[in-house]
């Protein structure tokens, strides 16, 4: 199950996954992203603190939208997750290639 | 330790079973947290691959997920019937080139070759069998 809330606050928006992203619904983590690219925002926080699960699958989302957010200047900073998720980004070097940090405020000062 | 089986239909929604599946089965292991994370997420890759590219998720079929431990090694047995997928020919990208291409496949098999220790790819007839092993430290 995911859920996602997003809040939009004074200079960003705030994409909350809640549960677990799989193959089965990273279809709604890439409409959410898509949604907020086509409402402008630039920048977007995600928070991970409630995310207990992603595969490929969720990865694959973040991963197809690094280059857009480049040619389009925005910045998409992922905060809060739990070890193990944590972990799985960083098999695949995606720390290397989007910005995770362990809290909201350090977050916010990548934006 | 017993051999643990699960009959996953083709549904992606049913990754969901099969993650509590291993989840249970997992914590009475030497793995710590973080291995049996990824052991679960290596599994869940190639049953949703199969589910997606093999079996297009169609729910009368369904994957032979089998678990035991022999000498001090973890083997998950992942059996389907149709045209297979085999994962050790397969050519995962680079991890560049998938963020180039915007493609948003191709780490899962990447994932799961990281993860485990040693895969193994068999097919008689029409019976495929990817077997996926982890070494368990010894307590």
């Amino acid at each position: 199950m995911l859920k996602i809330e997003t809040t939009k606050e004074s200079n960003h928006i705030t994409l909350h996954l809640i549960g677990e992203v799989d193959a089965s619904n990273s279809v709604e983590l890439d409409e959410s992203i898509i949604a907020l690219m086509e409402g402008g925002e630039k920048n977007i926080l995600v928070d991970g603190t409630d995310l207990q699960y992603i595969s490929s699958a969720g990865l694959g989302v973040f991963m197809s939208y690094i280059e857009d957010f480049q040619e389009k200047n925005i910045s998409l900073v992922i905060y809060g997750l739990n070890e193990r998720v944590y972990q799985v980004f960083r098999i695949l070097g995606l720390d290397q290639l989007i910005i995770i940090k362990s809290n909201k405020e350090d977050a916010l000062q990548e934006i | 330790m017993m051999k643990h089986e699960l009959k996953l239909y083709c549904d992606t929604t049913r990754l969901t079973d099969l993650r509590v599946f291993l989840n249970d089965i997992l914590r009475d292991t030497s793995l710590s947290d973080i291995e049996q994370h990824q052991v679960t997420l290596a599994v869940d890759e190639v049953c949703a691959n199969l589910i997606i590219h093999s079996h297009g998720c169609n729910p009368q079929e369904y994957i032979q997920v089998e678990v035991e431990k022999q000498n001090g090694i973890l083997k998950i047995e992942i059996k389907d019937q149709g045209e297979g997928f085999n994962i050790i020919e397969y050519k995962e990208p680079e991890i560049t080139q998938v963020k180039k291409a915007k493609r948003k496949g191709g780490l899962g098999i990447i994932l799961v070759k990281r993860i485990m220790d040693k895969i193994e790819f068999e097919k008689i007839g029409s019976q495929n069998t990817c077997r996926l092993f982890k070494n368990l430290k010894s307590k």
